[in-house]
């Protein structure tokens, strides 16, 4: 028999490995990393760190499709969160202000969870309210200004290094560790699964449905929270009007790349990272490559449409029926 | 003895309708259909008959195109057709007609009958012209309606009949009815049967997919049936009495199903009766959706629930299991009095519940058998206790083993199994929580032959090792076999309750039918 890929992942793999060829052919220094005043240095390092908002927000995101459901408010709950980081970071010490931050994105996040779980809103109509209302919030807490910090505390947690690693990275890979062991060490990701997968049955099989939702988009909210203050660290203030504007969509983009189904049921942690990180080198590729910044987005386009169809069942069939790989 | 029985004009009809040959298909090195021939003479009704998986769809969507077929010939009426979908085989005359009925149910039933080719002037539909037609259309099958109401609001048999009528307005001289009487009552089965008679007269072939033997033996002149993907006989309906007719599908032999059967009937009558109730309701109900109600369910004694669709049988279940919340009336279980609001209390009450629609609130088609065996008994357990790897394995295989389980492959998506063994994984996964009561709605409709005799062996069994069981069945010849109580419903009341001498076939037909509430409500 021949070596056979994994069923699933390869797609999205090679899809990161390519764009990441691409990239070193444009600038051929793009795998050099180097190491000053212990932190390590690169574009591959830059990928990475400047990819964890959004990988981050997709570790939120992918549970929230993968119960059939989905969340616009991401971008606005940053945007809070941010808000409140930096108005707290100079006059509080570091765990009262990570706490209001987090308990903020944990309230926008079980508002939506209500909304959706107890008074069966359409998940898409339930969080545009938060998405509309949340940015008016962010605006009332900075009072329309951009507001800055200076606590050395707040700040290594957007543009630190732990062993070399910059911090947005660490807490990234720890989140991800951390959404495995919860997801995938109990039963949740299977009664997540069986929910997103066909609600009615896994009601009447006794799986608790509500709770799964409630909780679900509460950890998309604290995901949230966590992109929002990564984000205001790293620029040592907040901004009420663009932080973490769209990136609700390029974290849905990186679940759905990821190979999430928008229809709920199977999904993958690992793979919407991926995703997350296959957007984010794209991005650098065409700052790079030296092409204006607007092409990015008709790039970005393209490179989604190749790895989408590349996903396609019907595609793949059409594929091998061409290619005549099946008797 | 009849003058049907000469056999020389039957078999050798100069100019059969339809003739398919050599039908071979396979896929991915599977072979689902295998060098199949079939014949339809004019305004022959022929049964295509298999358990699930011998290639009866197979065969349907090879013969319409919906799937290319490796090899086989196709003619109608002598000149060869290839149709490549089912668009080009409509065109041909061949109409298809499928269980789940593919209309547009938001649509009037006119423009349903004319979707696609409504009669125009300067571009404009003429609604009136189509109303008019589409209600002459329909009186030819005796069917007066308001063909202005939107389509969802008729009875499934109603829109069958619509689906058939279009079809056959559509110049169709071959109509596949696949498995259209599944969800039908008996008295819909029989306006259905009327219009199959009438496009019998007019000369029409007609392919009847079915798994209730008592239609074939009504309606059909011919049956083939098929097994394994290959042909395993055609004959007569006169020529094949019913016992050979099982054995040609099931190439194997019955008889032991039948002796266990009688031997579990004693045993389950000695336990029924004296073991406490295990869950009682009293005047339970939920107002205008089943009137209140009395229902003692006790260890090793099977309630069976009888009446027509839409009697309130299915609603009795729900509100039993906490699917639906009662609004008057207590449930007591082990002496106590509980609050049954949602199936996960039922859950851990004990309570375990197969619905009716399978696919839709049944299994979860795209994860594997293992995972959907598994889940009630991992809800049961909460999420922060999950079952490893090594358990779920042991569990998924032992069923599988149990209740052979077909293919016996715990990784394979369940939406791939067939419906039988769909029915028995969701079977699996109320057993693997090894409930105390046992709510079975229809367990055997749309299964073939094979598994439908194992799920009453099930039911049988489980009953003697002291389960309750509150069984849902359209089928009253099953119901007797294994029921020690059957309640009788009637627009969704409880009307009749039968014990022990009096459960029979003719007395749960008659109360279904009887005018006034019959029975008494005993203790």
């Amino acid at each position: 028999m021949s070596l056979r890929l994994p069923r699933i992942g390869t797609s999205q793999v090679v899809a990161l490995l390519v764009i990441l060829a691409i990239n070193w052919v444009v600038s051929p220094q793009f795998f050099d990393i180097r190491l000053q005043d212990g932190r390590l240095f690169g574009s591959l390092i830059d990928v990475l760190n400047r990819g964890a908002p959004v990988a981050i927000l997709s570790l939120g995101m992918v549970l929230v499709i993968a119960m059939r459901g989905i969340d616009l408010s991401v971008g606005a709950v940053m945007a809070i969160c941010g808000a409140i980081a930096a108005s707290l970071a100079d006059s509080y010490p570091l765990p009262v202000v990570l706490a209001a931050a987090l308990g903020a994105g944990l309230a926008c996040g079980l508002w939506n969870g209500f909304l959706v779980a107890v008074l069966g809103i359409q998940p898409i109509v339930a969080t545009l309210i938060l998405m509309v209302a949340g940015r008016g919030i962010a605006q009332l807490i900075t009072e329309g200004r951009i507001v800055t910090f200076t606590s050395p505390e707040l700040a290594f947690l957007g543009g630190g290094s732990v062993l070399g690693l910059p911090t947005p990275i660490v807490i990234t890979l720890a989140l991800l560790a951390l959404t495995l062991l919860i997801v995938r060490g109990t039963a949740l990701g299977l009664l997540i699964e069986a929910t997103g997968g066909n609600a009615r049955a896994a009601a009447l099989a006794g799986v608790g449905t509500r709770l799964i939702t409630l909780a679900v988009y509460a950890w998309c909210g604290l995901c949230a929270a966590i992109a929002g203050i990564v984000a205001a660290a790293d620029i040592l203030g907040a901004d009420a009007n663009n932080a973490g504007l769209w990136l609700e969509l390029d974290a849905i983009l990186a679940v759905v790349i990821g190979g999430t189904s928008l229809f709920g049921g199977r999904f993958s942690l690992v793979l919407a990272v991926v995703g997350a990180l296959i957007i984010q080198a794209m991005n650098t590729g065409i700052l790079l490559s030296g092409f204006p910044p607007e092409t990015n987005l008709v790039v970005k386009a393209v490179v989604v449409l190749a790895v989408l169809l590349a996903q396609s069942p019907r595609l793949a069939g059409l594929g091998s029926n061409l290619f005549g790989r099946r008797a | 003895m009849t003058p049907s029985d000469t056999p020389t004009d039957d078999r050798r009809d100069p100019a059969p309708l339809l003739e398919l040959a050599g039908f071979s298909k396979s896929f991915a090195g599977f072979k689902a259909l295998d060098g199949v021939r079939l014949t339809l003479r004019h305004g022959e009704v022929h049964a295509l008959l298999g358990e699930n998986g011998a290639g009866k769809s197979t065969l349907i969507k090879c013969m319409t195109g919906v799937v290319h077929r490796d090899a086989g010939t196709l003619r109608l009426d002598g000149a060869l057709i290839a149709p490549r979908s089912a668009a080009e085989a409509t065109q041909a005359g061949l109409a298809t007609v499928y269980q789940e009925v593919n209309l547009a149910p938001n649509l009037s039933v006119a423009q349903n009958l004319f979707l696609g080719r409504q009669p125009t002037r300067f571009g404009l539909v003429r609604e009136g012209e189509m109303r008019r037609r589409a209600a002459a259309v329909l009186a030819g099958f005796d069917l007066n309606i308001d063909v202005a109401a939107p389509l969802e609001s008729y009875s499934v048999a109603v829109q069958h009949i619509v689906a058939i009528a279009r079809a056959v307005d559509q110049s169709a001289r071959v109509l596949i009815l696949d498995e259209p009487t599944a969800s039908l009552d008996a008295h819909e089965v029989e306006i259905l049967f009327a219009v199959m008679r009438k496009l019998k007269a007019r000369g029409i072939g007609i392919v009847f997919v079915t798994h209730f033997l008592d239609q074939v033996y009504a309606i059909c002149d011919r049956i083939t049936v098929l097994r394994n993907g290959r042909l395993a006989g055609s004959a007569t309906t006169a020529e094949l009495p019913r016992l050979d007719l099982v054995k040609m599908m099931l190439g194997r032999e019955l008889a032991h199903a039948t002796a266990e059967r009688a031997l579990a009937a004693a045993s389950g009558e000695a336990a029924g009766g004296r073991e406490a109730a295990f869950a009682a309701f009293e005047g339970y109900g939920k107002a205008g959706y089943v009137a209140p109600f009395d229902l003692a369910l006790r260890p090793g004694h099977v309630v069976g629930l009888a009446g027509l669709l839409g009697s309130g049988r299915t609603e009795t279940t729900r509100l039993v299991f906490g699917a639906a919340t009662a609004d008057t009336g207590t449930a007591i279980v082990d002496g106590a009095k509980v609050a049954l609001a949602s199936p996960a209390e039922a859950l851990h009450l004990g309570f375990g519940y197969c619905p009716e629609e399978r696919k839709t609130e049944g299994i979860v088609a795209e994860l594997t058998v293992r995972e959907n065996i598994v889940l009630a008994l991992q809800a049961k357990r909460g999420a922060l206790k999950p079952l490893s790897r090594r358990e779920q394995d042991e569990i998924a295989a032992r069923f599988i083993r149990l209740l052979d389980i077909r293919p016996p492959d715990p990784e394979r998506p369940i939406g791939l199994l067939s419906g039988g063994n769909q029915q028995k994984a969701l079977l699996a996964r109320w057993l693997a929580t090894q409930p105390r009561l046992l709510i079975l709605d229809e367990p055997t409709r749309g299964i073939d032959v094979g598994a439908h005799a194992e799920i009453i062996a099930l039911i049988r069994r489980l009953c003697t090792e002291g389960m309750a069981l509150l069984v849902v069945s359209s089928e009253l010849e099953e119901i007797v076999t294994y029921a020690d109580e059957v309640i009788v419903l009637r627009d969704r009341h409880h009307v009749a309750r039968l014990t022990g001498e009096a459960i029979t076939v003719p007395g749960i037909l008659a109360a279904i039918a009887a005018d006034a509430p019959a029975g008494e409500q005993a203790a």
